[in-house]
C-alpha cells in the first residue's frame, strides 16, 4: 500500500500551489467582494493545462490522472473556492461527457477548444422544478428536418453567463420518462439562445451562476451527445466524476480554514497567552486535522478509483458527503477561533465559511449521496 | 540560437534551519528546489528560442536527486536535460565545479550560456564569471535586460545606482537577476511530458574528458577551516527624547564608533 504521490503528482501540487498563492489568491477577496467571474486567471489556468487535465494530449488535454486533478482542484479552492469550481465544472462536467460520449468530430469541434481553456463550458441538468429529481425535465427538444429545436431553462448554471458551450439536457420523448432525456452541446451563438437571471449568492461569489433560456433554440442533429435516449444515464455518471471535483473543492477550503485557524492562534492573545494554549483551541484544531485528513483519504480514493478505472460512483458519493460537511465544521470553527474577528470581511475565514455551504448543495445534496451510498448497499 | 542554462538544485531556504551545535544547515526534510535565480535564466532562454529560433539545454551539477529540478525546468519548456553526476564531484568548490560545468559545455554547441546569479545556499556568485573564464567568452553579469542581434548580445547590467549597457560577441554567458523576467509556470501537459516522455542524459566525470586531479575535493583550492551561525545581534538600542536630541545622540554614537569622523 503506498500513500505518497509519484514525482509527477508532486511538481504538480507544488506547481498548482505556487500559481494559487501568486495569481489567485491576491484577486480572491476582491471577486468574491464585487461578484465578478475571474477572466484573466481562468485564462491562464487554461494555458496551463488545468481545464482539461486529464483529457489526452491528442484532444488538447494534458493526459494528467485523476488524483493529480482533485489536488489541482483542492489546491486552487483553498485559496478561492470560486475558482475551484470554475476550474472542476469544465474539467468533470464538460471535457468529461465530450470524452466519453462524444463522437470524433464533436471532440476535434468542441473538446479540443474546451480542454486548452480557448473556450469554456458549462453543465445545464437543472431546472425550476427539476433539482433533486432531474427526471422531471420541462425542456423539450423537437426534431425539425436536420435541427434539434429546443424550448425550456436551465437555472443556476456555473460558469453560465461567461461559457462558449454547454452540455445540456432536453426531453426528446416525454412519453418514455428518464429514457426520454437526450443530451446535447449547444453553443451560446446559436439562434433561440438567450441568458436570464444572473444570480446573487452567499458564497462562490466570484462564479457566475446563470439561468440559460431556449426559446426555439436550434441545434443541430449532429449536436446531440450520446444516443437519444440516453441524456440520464449521460447526467448521472458525469456527475459521478463531478462530484470528486466538488469534494476537492470542500477538501481546499477546510484546509484553508484550518491554516488561517493555526496562525490565528499563535499571534493572537487573550489572558496574557496565545489562543493555542488554551485547551479548547486546541482541540478545535485536532478535529479539523483529523477531519480533513480522513476527507483528504476519500478524495483521493475516489479519484483513485476513477483513475484505475475501477466503480467510483460510491466512493465519489462518500467523499463529497464526507469533505462537505467536515468543511462545514472546518470553516465553522474557524470563526469561532478567530472570535468576532472571524465574522468580520477582513479576515478570509469569513468567505471560506459562506463558501463552504454549497459544497453540501450543488451536483447531489448531501441527502442525495447517501441515497446512492445506501442505495448501493441495499439493491 | 543553442541556448544552455546551467541551474542549480539548492534546498528551499525560506524554511531551512542551522544545526546550532555543528553550524551545518540542517538538510532532513527541507525540499529541494530549483534555485530561484536559475528560473529567470531558464525564462530568458525560452523567450529567446521564441524568438530566434533553436534549442535550450539545462545542465546541472549534482547528485541523482538533481533530476527533478531538470525535469521542472523541462516542464516549464526545456528541449534537452543534462545531469552531471559523479562521486568524482563531490566536494568541490566553486572553481572545481565550474571547471566541471566548462568541461561539459564543451561536448555542446552553444551560441549562449545562461547562469542565474547567484545560488541561494552557496551564495557566492562565483560560478558564472569562472565559467565564462574556463570557457574563455566574454560575460555580461546582473543582466536585467537582454536585447539579441547579428551575431552580438546587449545586456543591460544592474549596477547599485544605475545600469550599464555592454554589448558582446557570441558565443557570451551571462548571469541575471530576477528583475529581468517573470519566469513561467511549469504545465499540466509539460509535466506529463517531464516524467514519461523526456529523458535526462546524465554525464560522468570520464564522459566529459575532465581531468580527475582537478575534480570534488581535490580539485578545490578552497578549505573550510570552520562553519559557524553568526551571533545573534542583541536587542537594538532605542534612542530617546526630541527629533533634535536624538539627532545629536545619533550623531555622538557614529563618532564614538569611528563611523562618523
Ligand atoms: C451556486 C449553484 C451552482 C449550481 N450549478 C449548477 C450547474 O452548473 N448545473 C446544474 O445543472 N445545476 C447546478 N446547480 C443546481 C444544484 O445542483 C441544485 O440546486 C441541487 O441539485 C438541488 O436541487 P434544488 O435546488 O432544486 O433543491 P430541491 O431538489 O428542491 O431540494 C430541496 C431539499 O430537499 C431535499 N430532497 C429533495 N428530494 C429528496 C428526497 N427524495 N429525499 C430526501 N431529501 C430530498 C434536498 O436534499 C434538499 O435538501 C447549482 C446550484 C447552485 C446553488
Ligand atoms: C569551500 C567549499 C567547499 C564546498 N564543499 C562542498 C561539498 O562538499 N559538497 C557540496 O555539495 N557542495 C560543496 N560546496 C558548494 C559548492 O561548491 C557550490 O555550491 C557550487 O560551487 C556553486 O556555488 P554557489 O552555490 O555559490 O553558486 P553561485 O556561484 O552563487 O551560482 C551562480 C549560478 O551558477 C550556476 N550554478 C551553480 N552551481 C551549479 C551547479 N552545481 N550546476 C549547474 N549550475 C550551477 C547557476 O546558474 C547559479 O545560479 C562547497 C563550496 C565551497 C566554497
Amino acid at each position: 500500500m503506498e500513500f505518497g504521490l509519484n514525482k509527477e503528482q508532486e511538481m504538480m501540487r507544488n506547481t498548482i500551489r505556487e500559481f494559487a498563492l501568486n495569481e489567485i489568491e491576491p484577486i480572491a477577496a476582491e471577486i468574491d467582494e464585487n461578484a465578478t467571474f475571474p477572466v484573466d486567471t481562468v485564462k491562464k489556468l487554461g494555458e496551463l493545462g488545468f481545464m482539461g487535465m486529464t483529457v489526452a494530449k491528442e484532444y488538447g488535454g494534458a493526459g494528467m490522472d485523476d488524483v493529480s486533478y482533485a489536488i489541482a482542484v483542492e489546491e486552487i479552492s483553498r485559496v478561492c473556492a470560486s475558482h475551484g469550481v470554475t476550474v472542476s465544472v469544465n474539467n468533470s462536467l464538460v471535457c468529461w461527457p465530450i470524452n466519453k460520449y462524444g463522437t470524433e468530430e464533436q471532440k476535434q469541434k468542441y473538446l479540443i477548444p474546451l480542454a486548452r481553456g480557448q473556450k469554456l463550458g458549462c453543465f445545464g441538468l437543472t431546472e425550476p422544478n427539476a433539482g433533486t429529481d432531474a427526471s422531471g425535465q420541462a425542456t423539450i427538444a423537437e426534431k425539425k428536418g436536420d435541427k434539434w429545436v429546443i424550448n425550456g431553462s436551465k437555472i443556476f448554471i456555473t460558469n453560465g453567463a461567461n461559457a462558449d458551450v454547454a452540455v445540456i439536457f432536453a426531453m426528446t420523448d416525454k412519453s418514455k420518462g428518464t429514457r426520454g432525456i437526450s443530451a446535447f452541446i449547444i453553443e451560446n451563438t446559436f439562434p433561440g439562445f438567450s441568458l436570464g437571471t444572473i444570480e446573487k449568492k452567499m458564497g462562490i461569489r466570484g462564479s457566475c451562476t446563470a439561468e440559460l433560456v431556449f426559446e426555439n433554440m436550434e441545434v443541430p442533429e449532429e449536436n446531440m451527445l450520446g444516443k437519444e435516449g440516453r441524456g440520464f444515464g449521460i447526467a448521472m455518471s458525469t456527475l459521478d466524476g463531478g462530484r470528486i471535483g466538488i469534494a476537492a473543492q470542500a477538501l481546499g477550503i477546510a484546509q484553508a480554514a484550518m491554516d488561517a485557524s493555526v496562525q490565528y492562534a499563535k499571534e493572537r492573545e487573550q489572558f496574557r497567552k496565545p489562543l493555542a494554549k488554551f485547551q479548547a483551541i486546541q482541540w478545535f484544531l485536532a478535529d479539523m486535522a483529523t477531519e480533513i485528513d480522513a476527507a483528504r483519504m476519500l478524495v483521493y480514493k475516489a479519484a483513485f478509483d476513477k483513475w484505475q478505472k475501477k466503480p467510483y460512483t460510491v466512493s465519489a458519493a462518500m467523499a463529497k458527503l464526507f469533505a462537505s460537511d467536515i468543511c462545514m465544521n472546518a470553516t465553522r470553527n474557524a470563526i469561532q477561533i478567530h472570535g468576532g474577528y472571524g465574522y468580520i470581511k477582513d479576515y478570509a475565514v469569513e468567505r471560506f465559511y459562506r463558501d463552504a455551504k454549497i459544497t453540501e448543495i450543488y451536483e447531489g445534496t448531501s441527502e442525495v449521496q447517501k441515497m446512492v451510498i445506501s442505495g448501493a448497499l441495499l439493491k | 540560437m543553442n541556448i544552455i542554462v546551467c541551474i542549480k538544485q539548492v534546498p528551499d531556504t525560506t524554511d531551512v534551519k542551522i544545526d546550532p551545535k555543528t553550524g551545518t544547515l540542517i538538510r532532513d526534510g527541507v525540499p529541494s528546489i530549483v534555485n530561484p535565480d536559475d528560473k529567470h535564466a531558464v525564462e530568458e532562454a525560452l523567450r529567446l528560442k521564441e524568438k530566434f529560433g533553436g534549442k535550450v539545454t539545462a545542465l546541472c551539477m549534482g547528485p541523482p536527486q538533481a533530476d527533478d529540478a531538470l525535469r521542472e525546468v523541462s516542464a516549464m519548456g526545456v528541449d534537452d536535460l543534462i545531469l552531471l553526476s559523479d562521486r568524482a564531484f563531490a566536494g568541490a568548490d566553486t572553481w572545481a565545479t565550474s571547471y566541471a560545468l566548462g568541461m561539459a559545455i564543451g561536448k555542446i554547441e552553444y551560441d549562449l550560456v545562461i547562469c542565474g546569479r547567484e545560488a541561494i545556499d552557496g551564495d557566492t556568485a562565483q560560478i558564472g564569471p569562472q565559467l565564462a573564464g574556463c570557457l574563455d567568452i566574454p560575460q555580461i553579469t546582473y543582466v536585467k535586460n537582454v536585447e539579441m542581434g547579428d551575431g552580438k548580445i546587449l545586456c543591460e547590467r544592474a549596477l547599485e545606482d544605475g545600469y550599464e549597457k555592454i554589448e558582446a560577441s557570441l558565443p557570451a554567458l551571462i548571469t541575471v537577476i530576477s528583475d529581468l523576467n517573470k519566469p513561467r509556470y511549469p504545465s499540466v501537459g509539460g509535466i506529463v511530458e517531464a516524467y514519461r516522455e523526456k529523458e535526462v542524459k546524465v554525464w560522468n566525470a570520464e564522459f566529459i574528458g575532465a581531468d580527475q586531479e582537478l575534480l570534488g575535493l581535490k580539485g578545490s583550492p578552497t578549505e573550510v577551516r570552520k562553519t559557524f551561525a553568526p551571533e545573534p545581534k542583541g536587542d537594538g538600542e532605542i534612542l530617546q527624547g526630541s527629533t533634535d536630541e536624538m539627532a545629536k545622540q545619533l550623531v555622538t554614537k557614529l563618532v564614538d564608533k569611528n563611523i562618523l569622523r
